[in-house]
């Protein structure tokens, strides 16, 4: 039976390993770059000047964990191409040898997302380990930012779902420490870390004064640990500062240039709108001078009637949206439940975060997956958040020649949701007795949902082919901007709902 | 894996789930959804090859197939239909001239009209020669992606439905991954670049109405596949002794006969209707479509007449009408046990067999086969999957392998390896379960040792093809060796598929002592 299972999570993993072999020749934003040049800094510069290295304007930006991680790569990319990690020639370096080697290091490195899927779904029956593992390996999102627009997503989710995993068996100081681990690669993660923390206190130190001592302590001593292998070096060579200053950029404004759908949109559009018609009624409203995708200009907010934002602002509500989730961690701590409250703590990072990258709904939509086969409703609210984010991707791939894939990757996605949902709960269904009610346990999108996912089909005509068909050119963050507020509107439907799922 | 019996008897001891089937969630709502469902993904994969380089890219001045349809597109929009076939100032015949039937001609009009709409320089007589622009490449692989899922797809559909309107269900969703994700399609059409999938596609619907019994349908796909493309005649014994089989059975076979003949004489007028008001065009058109002048063959393809020549030059020892009878009457003789068992007992299992014996004859022996040719008979053994399951394997690995010169010219290599592994996943994903039949290779003794030591050698040509440079004196050293090793295999496979077909006779005809020509 194991053997069978393993055969075919392999199999899941080798059929989207096809598919993303086939994908090497597509489009790949400035993020390749950047990681290539990492691979150079890492490679040809001494520890102590990585986050010094202003050769490219990209950067290092990510915690030390990663650089580590590059150097690793850097050894086989010089292997098979010196000047991939040249600091000076390699830059904007295109050769087959280097597409192809990175590419492949981001399908390789998806192997930890399978061993997370793998360790979480070990206790699950057979059709929800399959369609967990459809969502999962299978996610489209994942395909689109890691695979084409070129990240390493699919590596650190997989540290975190191992860490989800083992927490979820009740191994809370692996679970920390993987955690920890993940932190070290990515900073943006750290949005999790209440919920991390609340939890870890209350189930695992919460036993007996002197248990409970001892456990803190050796949990204290493991995170530090693995920060200090992190930050270990650079500490001793006094340069955290720089380092924290290169990891946290708050000189970056409120939102991204493709504007996130998140909370914001919604309060910037109000703002403009509020400016509009207060200008419209006579008063003199200023236009503001700054801008919201540029940084925070000396003391002028780029909002014209309400209130700045700053990105203590942000933090702080932040916390707030997670704060009802942190008080149910702490009454109760359950186990089972802590990859809901991980998904549902980087849903309030993501809407109410600064600075957010639509590429950050990855790490709600895939935790999220693992929830939601536990029910109908997870169902029925997995089929339309995964709809809507994978949607909200779209215009990271503008270029005609990847329009197919991404249409047919979201119907595809769509369509085995649709499938496999329909055969998880009918099946239920016929296993247990006929009782009354039938409907319910039915898995069918309402009349809501339908128009909604109708809406999102009209959004993408009316941005793909009647604004640049009518418009051409002009107003040309209409389209984006419509896509931005019309995905905002379904990702805070989620956030309601999964609130409202982890208050109940 | 074990199975499921979905209608639990309820007299079982209580237990909980059942297993269940690994891909019952992607059946249970029926073939029709199944086939959307994977006709989504075999859509995502041809999008994905697409992207990837095409025949001929970048190397002028005559480039590939995929400058000769652009340039088809160009003629086609800018002439009238009767100067398209025939030599003149705006239509030099040397240059890629239009040497398919008027189907593929209208189609690269309508395709011509698009891409003129939406990028007009790359269709403008004369200037447009050598054309090559990222929107230009991007819609000319739109033409051929819509091709595959307005016309293959839908046939492919109705040959779904009724090959299995009387089986079990549990292998739909194979069979239907099996034919949508041929990979020698795939990396044909939406890699090198071709159009393929029209005449397949017609062909299939053909097929299909076969089965259905609505013969005339047929003969309307039939005749017009074979106006878009003359390698769909590959197929013609098989339908021609099937259909003479089932109309010699009928109450008044002359007016069975008449009505097919009729059906095709009609589709047949119209769609060469410009080039049929004077003999004189007719003939043009024919001569255009039936090149002997080039001989009997080209480059390194694995049929016989290529592999022998290593040892019987035939272009030296013959002429080229000596040449064209001698193929003639090998393809005849090669096709005629299936066509003979068919017209006497003409059956619908017998009649896909036919298609697979009669296509593979006509790779073998016929006149100016192309690598691409091996598209036909693995068309027809993709339909016929389930049941020579373990053969279709080996004959889609060295199917492949036959077109690996080929592919690596066109710098296609990593959609090949690609699609290997593709293809091999979804055989391996639930394998069919099959009756052992009467006749098998395994019973000869070596057969399983010769189909190893085949594998290992093509493992290592493979390795030694990419990496090592052939001696100067034979530089087709390699593509020569490839080419042996595959005639090879479609040998055995032939004679597998042959003494198959003439054995359905003897399933069926037990009681009739018909006389039997060996």
């Amino acid at each position: 039976m194991d053997g069978d299972r393993r055969h075919l999570l392999l199999w899941f993993f080798a059929a989207a390993t096809a598919v993303k072999l086939l994908l090497i020749p597509s489009y790949r934003s400035t993020d390749f770059e950047v990681h290539r040049n990492w691979l150079a800094i890492t490679h040809s510069l001494p520890l102590s000047e990585w986050y010094f290295d202003e050769t490219s304007q990209w950067t290092l930006d990510y915690p030390p964990f990663f650089a580590y991680f590059e150097r690793f790569l850097s050894f086989f990319a010089r292997l098979l191409d010196p000047k991939i990690v040249d600091l000076h020639k390699g830059l904007d370096y295109s050769a087959d040898s280097v597409v192809y080697f990175q590419r492949i290091t981001v399908i390789f490195s998806d192997l930890s997302l399978l061993l997370g899927v793998y360790r979480l779904t070990r206790k699950v029956e057979t059709l929800k380990r399959n369609l967990i593992c459809v969502l999962v390996v299978w996610s489209p999102g994942l395909l689109m930012v890691d695979h084409v627009h070129f990240q390493y997503n699919g590596f650190l989710l997989g540290w975190l779902l191992l860490s989800v995993s083992f927490l979820q068996d009740g191994r809370d100081l692996i679970g920390g420490f993987l955690f920890a681990v993940v932190l070290c690669f990515k900073h943006l993660f750290a949005v999790a870390a209440p919920v991390y923390f609340v939890y870890l206190l209350r189930h695992y130190c919460w036993a007996g004064l002197a248990t409970g001592l001892r456990r803190l302590v050796a949990l204290g001593s493991v995170v530090v640990a693995v920060f200090a292998a992190a930050f270990g070096p650079f500490i001793y060579n006094g340069q955290i500062q720089q380092v924290i200053s290169r990891m946290f950029p708050f000189g970056r404004g409120l939102c991204h240039a493709y504007w996130a759908p998140n909370f914001w949109v919604f309060y910037i559009i109000l703002d403009k709108g509020l400016a509009f018609t207060l200008r419209k009624l006579g008063f003199d409203v200023q236009v503001p001078s700054a801008s919201f995708t540029g940084g925070l200009v000396g003391d002028s907010s780029p909002f014209a009637v309400l209130p700045q934002i700053t990105p203590l602002t942000t933090f702080v509500m932040v916390l707030l949206a997670i704060t009802p989730c942190l008080i149910k961690a702490w009454k109760k701590p359950q186990p089972g439940l802590v990859g809901r409250w991980i998904a549902y703590a980087y849903t309030c990072g993501f809407l109410f975060g600064w600075h957010v990258h639509e590429k950050a709904s990855l790490h709600f939509t895939i935790p999220l997956a693992i929830v939601a086969v536990q029910s109908l409703e997870d169902a029925k609210h997995y089929f339309l958040v995964s709809i809507v984010y994978c949607y909200s991707l779209f215009p990271l791939l503008y270029e005609p020649q990847e329009y197919p894939i991404k249409v047919l990757l979201l119907l595809l996605h769509s369509m085995v949701m649709w499938l496999g949902f329909t055969a998880l709960y009918s099946d239920e269904k016929a296993l247990k007795e006929k009782e009354g009610g039938e409907s319910k346990s039915k898995f069918e999108i309402g009349c809501i949902e339908k128009g909604y996912l109708i809406g999102l089909v009209l959004v993408e005509i009316v941005s793909q082919f009647l604004h640049p068909y009518f418009l051409g050119d002009r107003y040309a963050f209409m389209p984006l901007m419509l896509i931005s507020t019309y995905c905002a509107v379904g990702i805070m439907y989620s956030w309601i709902w999964q609130l409202l799922k982890i208050l109940t | 894996m074990p199975k499921k019996n979905h209608s639990g008897d309820g007299t079982a001891a209580p237990l909980p789930v059942p297993p269940i089937d690994t891909w019952w969630w992607l059946s249970h709502k029926g073939t029709t959804t199944s086939f959307l469902c994977i006709s989504l993904f075999a859509l995502l994969i041809r999008s994905a090859v697409s992207m990837f380089p095409y025949s001929g890219a970048g190397t002028p001045p005559k480039f590939g197939d995929f400058e000769a349809q652009r340039h088809w597109m160009e003629i086609t929009t800018n002439l009238p239909a009767i100067d398209w076939y025939r030599n003149g100032t705006n239509n030099d015949l040397t240059y890629w001239g239009l040497d398919y039937p008027p189907l593929t001609a209208y189609q690269s009009y309508i395709h011509g009209l698009l891409l003129r709409f939406f990028n007009p320089d790359s269709v403008s007589l004369f200037s447009s020669r050598g054309h090559e622009s990222y929107i230009g490449k991007l819609l000319m692989r739109w033409t051929v992606l819509s091709s595959d899922a307005l016309i293959f797809f839908p046939a492919a559909l109705f040959f779904v439905l009724v090959y299995h309107r009387n089986r079990a269900k549990s292998q739909v969703a194979w069979h239907i991954a099996i034919i949508l994700l041929n990979p020698c399609l795939i990396l044909i059409d939406h890699g090198h670049f071709q159009y393929n999938c029209i005449s397949l596609g017609l062909t299939v619907g053909a097929i299909a109405a076969v089965l259905c019994g609505s013969e005339v349908l047929t003969c309307v796909f039939f005749t017009l596949a074979l106006s878009h493309k003359q390698m769909s005649a590959y197929f013609a014994p098989a339908f021609f002794s099937h259909l003479l089989g089932k109309c010699l059975r009928r109450k008044n076979p002359i007016l069975s006969l008449l009505k097919l003949g009729i059906a095709v004489i009609v589709t047949f007028v119209i769609v060469w209707w410009p080039y049929l008001h004077s003999v004189d065009d007719f003939l043009m058109v024919l001569s255009r479509l039936a090149p002997f002048e080039r001989g009997i063959y080209e480059d390194y393809v694995a049929n016989f007449w290529c592999t022998t020549s290593i040892l019987i030059k035939w272009k030296k020892l013959f002429t080229t009408p000596s040449l064209k009878f001698m193929s003639l009457a090998a393809t005849v003789l090669a096709s005629l046990p299936s066509m003979v068992h068919q017209i006497f007992s003409p059956s619908n299992e017998g009649f896909l067999y036919g298609l697979l014996n009669s296509s593979m004859a006509f790779y073998l022996f016929s006149f100016q086969v192309h690598e691409k040719s091996i598209l036909m008979p693995f068309l027809a053994a993709t339909l016929l999957a389930l049941k020579i399951p373990d053969h279709f394997n080996h004959l889609t690995y060295y199917a492949l392998f036959s077109m690996f010169p080929l592919l690596c010219r066109d710098n296609l290599l990593l959609p090949y390896l690609t699609l290997h592994l593709l293809f091999t996943l979804i055989y391996h994903s639930q394998l069919p379960k099959t009756k052992a039949s009467s006749f098998s290779f395994t019973n000869f003794p070596g057969y399983v040792f010769l189909l190893r030591t085949h594998f290992v050698i093509s493992l290592v040509l493979h390795v030694v093809y990419l990496t090592i440079q052939p001696p100067q004196k034979y530089p087709f050293l390699f593509d020569a060796l490839i080419m042996i090793l595959c005639f090879s295999y479609f040998v055995m496979f032939a004679i597998y598929t042959n003494y198959t077909q003439w054995n359905f006779s003897s399933h069926f005809r037990s009681a009739d002592k018909e006389k039997k020509q060996i």
